[in-house]
């Protein structure tokens, strides 16, 4: 499956408010649960999301059980110079995954 | 005159437009549907979009293959469930992917609620999406559709209750605090927020079924096309929503 689905505007002028829209695919299990079998089913949550422009940090999270499955997160930044956005989260499994994206101002 | 404005009235019932769940739901849940970018159905979509060019099976083929771009199945969901002139009886989407998937490309038939198949049937759906559901109701599809409508007005299950119940006769009353929507299948497959996850028509109907406490339809049975192709043809009119969102 897709990992997430990232929106972010693929042109922006200098110094204008741009919002970045993040879907990400991930069970996000709050660890309360048990299976059919009465066993407890381990949480599994996405605990530490970063969004970095240029390599400087414009969002940095820490997710917490009780979210839903594939959390959606809206949030907005100020576009100053052309270059990637990486967006980089990391679940209770030890699972890293970074996504990226262009900007390019104008 | 009072004569001519009962005509008129009895003869513009049936036209009278269904309501698609989708008006039931919250701002919200409306607002998550309509924007591409939050529905997490697309989520499904991508990975169909995926999946699509990707050769599998003994004959090696893909989706592309044989169809070029999904686009080229414009309208193709807003149709179905479809009357199959091999087999000689009707068969829905899924039916349809998993036949591809067995004749075409040499590999196994998947369940509804494969993830796979999902992505591969919300696919499909979407390019369909904004399309009005017209499912033909005639020649040999009529005894399908009428064997849909008596199972839709069969009670059963332990509450003794049929589909009519309440998606005809209380459809907008409520059901402990949801509204209850009339019952059309024209967005699956379907975000359910309650599922966190993307859901076969089938799911739907097994989740229902469980619900009175009757004995759920097997994917693949008979029931469960049947009561597929009436509540398409019952939907006639809307416009396919797939992916959807509902609470």
């Amino acid at each position: 499956m897709a990992r997430a689905l990232i929106n972010v505007p693929k042109i922006a002028r200098k110094g204008e408010l741009v919002e970045i829209r993040v879907l990400i695919n991930h069970v996000m299990e709050p660890g309360h649960r048990r299976d059919a079998m009465g066993a407890a089913i381990p949480r599994d949550i996405i605990h530490s999301f970063v969004c970095s422009y240029n390599d400087e940090d414009v969002l940095r999270a820490d997710f917490f059980p009780a979210m839903s499955a594939n959390p959606y997160l809206a949030f907005s930044t100020i576009a100053r110079d052309s270059g990637s956005i990486v967006f980089t989260w990391t679940d209770d499994q030890g699972v890293v995954q970074t996504e990226r994206a262009t900007i390019t101002i104008l | 005159m009072i004569r001519l404005l009962l005509a008129a009235l009895l003869f513009a019932s049936p036209a009278l437009a269904q309501r698609s769940g989708y008006d039931d739901a919250s701002v919200q849940t409306r607002a998550m549907q309509d924007d591409d970018s939050a529905n997490p159905g697309f989520l499904w979509v991508r990975h169909g979009e995926e999946l699509w060019s990707q050769p599998t099976g003994t004959a090696g083929k893909s989706c592309a293959n044989c169809h070029n771009a999904p686009d080229t199945l414009r309208n193709v969901a807003a149709r179905y469930p479809a009357w199959d002139a091999t087999l000689a009886r009707p068969i829905t989407l899924v039916q349809r992917i998993n036949r591809c998937r067995e004749s075409h490309q040499g590999t196994t038939a998947l369940a509804p609620d494969n993830d796979i198949m999902l992505a591969l049937s919300a696919l499909v759906g979407l390019q369909s999406r904004g399309t009005k559901i017209v499912v033909a109701n005639d020649g040999p599809l009529a005894p399908f559709l009428a064997d849909g409508a008596r199972l839709f007005r069969q009670r059963q299950g332990q509450l003794n209750l049929s589909c009519a119940n309440c998606h005809d006769d209380r459809a907008g009353q409520r059901l402990g605090g949801s509204i209850i929507p009339e019952g059309h299948a024209n967005g699956y497959p379907q975000y359910r927020l309650e599922w966190q996850g993307l859901g076969s028509f089938n799911r739907r109907l097994r989740s229902c079924l469980i619900g009175v406490r009757a004995e759920p339809y097997g994917p693949a049975s008979a029931e469960a096309v049947a009561i597929e192709l009436y509540l398409m043809q019952r939907a006639g009119g809307l416009t396919v929503e797939t992916p959807s969102v509902r609470p």
